[in-house]
C-alpha cells in the first residue's frame, strides 16, 4: 500500500551533445546558484555565522575531512544504514514471500502489516527511544522496522504475481516443492523484490538522519548536524548536509540505478 | 461472502485479538513499568479524554494545517515547473542537475539548518514539507509530460489545437497518471516529514511534537493514543482521498494501466 511504486522508471534522456558540452550544460546551473550564495552571504544582511559563505563552507570540509571527523560521522551513519537495512531485508523478505505463499501466513499478518505501516516510520521514534533507550539499538531496530514494510508488500506482491500458468507446468512436470521455489518463484518475483530492497534502503536513508537527530547517538551525521545547532556552526551543518548529499548521491548511482538496469535489461518486466 | 473469504477475516480478526490479548497479559504482568507499557484500557481512555477535551483534535488541526501549507505549495511549484521541463529544454536543462543534486538529501537534515535561519514554529515545518514534497511531484511531472505520445500532440497540433488547448486537452489528460502518482508520493512524503519537523522544530501543537513532548513525562499512553490518530489520517488520506482521485480522473480517462506501472 505504502511506497510499493516510489518512482516510475522514466524514459531515457536524450543524448544529443558531446561530453564537455553535456558537463558545462550540467555545471551551469551549480554556477548560477553558487553565486547567488556568494551574493547574498557577501551583501546580505545575515551574518556571516548564520550564512556562511561557500568557501567558509569548502574551508570547513575539508578542515573536518582531514582531521578524520567527518569519516568518522558518515562511517558510523553507514555502518547504522547497513545494519538496518540488512535486518529489514532479512525480515522482510521472509515475511513478504511467508505472506505470498501461505494463505494462513498471509491472513495472520496482513493486518498486522496494514495497521503499522501508513503511521511514519518517525512516529514510532519516541516509543522505541523509551522502550529500547536513546543510543544505536533504538536506532537499529527503527530503521529496520520502518524499512522493512516496503519490502514485505513487494515480496508479497511479487510471489502473488508469478504466473498460475508457470507453477502448473513446472509441477505438471515434476518440480518439488524445493525446485518449484528456487526455479519458478524466486525467479519470478525477483524484479519486485529488487524494487522492494530499493525502496526500503531509500526509506531507510531518509530517516536514519533524523533518528540520529532524536536518538542523541554518539556519532553519526545526523547528529553532526543536530550538535552543531547548539554551537551556531552553520558551515559544520552545512558540510555535514553536503556529505548527506554525496552518499545520498552514491546510493542512488551505485545501487540504486544498476538494480534497476539489471531488472530491467535481464527481465523488461518492470514497465 | 465466499467460505474463504470468511475465513480469511475470522483469522485476521483472531489475529489481532490475540495480539491485543499478549500485548495486555505483559502490560498487566508488571513486568514492564507501566510508564512504559500502559494497558489498551489505559490509551482508549486517554484518547478518548483528548479527543473530548478538543486537545487532540487540536493537534491534529496544526498538523494538517501545515501538511496542506507546504504540499499546496510544493504543487503550485512542482506542478508548472515540471510542465515546463518537460516542455522546454533549458528550462529540463537548469532544473534537472540541480533536483538530482537535492533530492537524495533528507528533508528533515534540512531541520536545524532551516530553524538556525527561520526560528523555531510554523516557518520551518512547512518549508520541510515543502521541500519532502516538492521532488516526487517535480519529476513525476516532467515524467508525465514526456511519455505524452509525440503522435497525439502532432495530430492536436494538425487538427489545429492552439497551444492552450494542447495543454489542457492532450498533455495533462495523457501525464495524468504520472501527475497523479506523483501527488500521491508528495503526500506521503509530507505526511512523513511533517512528524519528523514537529518533532525536531517543535512548537506548541501539532501530533509530532505531542508524542515527543509526551516522552519527557513517561506519558505512554498520550504517544500511543496520538500514533493511533496519525496512523487514521494516513490510512483515511491514501485510501479515500486518493483512492476517489484516482477513480474519478485516471479510470474514467482509460489511464488505469499506465498509472499501475
Amino acid at each position: 500500500m505504502y511506497d510499493v511504486v516510489d518512482q516510475l522508471a522514466s524514459p531515457p534522456l536524450r543524448v544529443d551533445a558531446g561530453p564537455l558540452r553535456r558537463a558545462t550544460r550540467n555545471a551551469f546551473p551549480f554556477v548560477v546558484v553558487g553565486a547567488l550564495w556568494e551574493a547574498v552571504a557577501h551583501l546580505g544582511p545575515f551574518p556571516a555565522q548564520f550564512f556562511p559563505s561557500l568557501e567558509t563552507v569548502a574551508a570547513t570540509f575539508v578542515r573536518l575531512t582531514l582531521n578524520g571527523v567527518l569519516p568518522h560521522h558518515a562511517l558510523d551513519t553507514l555502518i547504522r544504514l547497513s545494519a538496518g537495512f540488512a535486518l529489514a531485508a532479512l525480515a522482510g523478505v521472509t515475511i513478504g514471500i511467508l505472506m505470498g505463499r501461505s494463505r494462513r501466513a498471509e491472513d495472520i499478518l496482513l493486518p498486522l502489516v496494514s495497521i503499522g505501516a501508513p503511521i511514519p516510520g518517525l512516529a514510532y521514534a519516541p516509543l522505541f527511544l523509551l522502550w529500547f533507550g536513546p543510543g544505536n539499538v533504538s536506532s537499529v531496530v527503527l530503521v529496520a522496522f520502518v524499512s522493512a514494510f516496503p519490502i514485505i508488500y513487494n515480496c508479497w506482491t511479487g510471489v502473488k504475481a508469478v504466473k498460475d500458468i508457470w507453477l502448473r507446468s513446472a509441477q505438471a512436470m515434476g518440480a518439488d516443492d524445493r525446485r518449484l521455489f528456487r526455479h519458478v518463484i524466486l525467479p519470478g518475483a525477483l524484479p519486485y523484490i529488487l524494487t522492494g530492497l530499493r525502496l526500503g534502503l531509500a526509506q531507510a536513508w531518509r530517516i536514519l538522519v533524523a533518528v540520529e537527530m532524536l536518538a542523541a547517538v554518539p556519532w553519526g551525521l545526523g547528529w553532526l548536524i543536530f550538535g552543531a545547532q547548539e554551537f551556531l556552526n552553520t558551515d559544520v551543518m552545512l558540510a555535514g548536509i553536503a556529505v548527506i548529499a554525496i552518499i545520498g548521491l552514491a546510493l542512488e548511482k551505485l545501487v540504486f540505478q544498476p538494480i534497476e538496469n539489471f531488472t530491467v535489461v535481464r527481465w523488461g518486466m518492470m514497465s | 461472502m465466499s467460505p474463504d473469504r470468511i475465513r480469511s477475516l475470522r483469522r485476521g480478526v483472531l489475529t489481532l485479538l490475540v495480539v491485543a490479548a499478549a500485548y495486555e497479559a505483559i502490560a498487566r504482568s508488571g513486568y514492564f513499568a507501566p510508564a512504559l507499557m500502559p494497558s489498551l484500557g489505559t490509551v482508549a481512555q486517554t484518547l478518548v479524554n483528548s479527543i473530548l477535551d478538543g486537545s487532540m483534535l487540536h493537534h491534529a488541526a496544526a498538523t494538517l494545517y501545515r501538511v496542506v501549507i507546504g504540499f499546496g505549495l510544493a504543487v503550485t511549484v512542482g506542478l508548472p515547473l515540471g510542465v515546463a521541463m518537460g516542455r522546454f529544454r533549458p528550462v529540463e536543462h537548469f532544473v534537472l542537475p540541480l533536483s538530482s543534486a537535492l533530492m537524495p538529501i533528507p528533508s528533515l537534515a534540512w531541520v536545524p539548518v532551516f530553524i538556525l535561519w527561520f526560528g523555531l514554529g510554523d516557518t520551518v515545518t512547512i518549508l520541510i514539507v515543502f521541500y519532502a514534497a516538492l521532488f516526487p511531484m517535480l519529476l513525476n511531472t516532467w515524467t508525465g509530460v514526456r511519455s505524452v505520445n509525440p503522435i497525439w500532440l502532432r495530430a492536436a497540433g494538425a487538427m489545429g489545437a492552439n497551444e492552450r488547448a494542447l495543454f489542457w486537452k492532450v498533455i495533462i489528460p495523457g501525464a495524468s497518471p504520472f501527475i497523479i502518482t506523483g501527488l500521491r508520493q508528495s503526500f506521503l512524503r509530507s505526511w512523513i516529514a511533517v512528524i519528523g519537523a514537529e518533532m525536531l522544530a517543535g512548537s506548541d501543537w501539532g501530533l509530532g511534537w505531542v508524542i515527543f513532548d509526551a516522552k519527557e513525562f513517561l506519558d505512554t499512553d498520550v504517544m500511543l493514543a496520538s500514533l493511533i490518530v496519525i496512523g487514521c489520517i494516513g490510512f483515511i488520506t491514501e485510501h479515500l482521498v486518493f483512492g476517489s482521485i484516482e477513480r474519478a480522473t485516471i479510470y474514467r480517462w482509460g489511464m488505469a494501466r499506465a498509472a499501475k506501472g
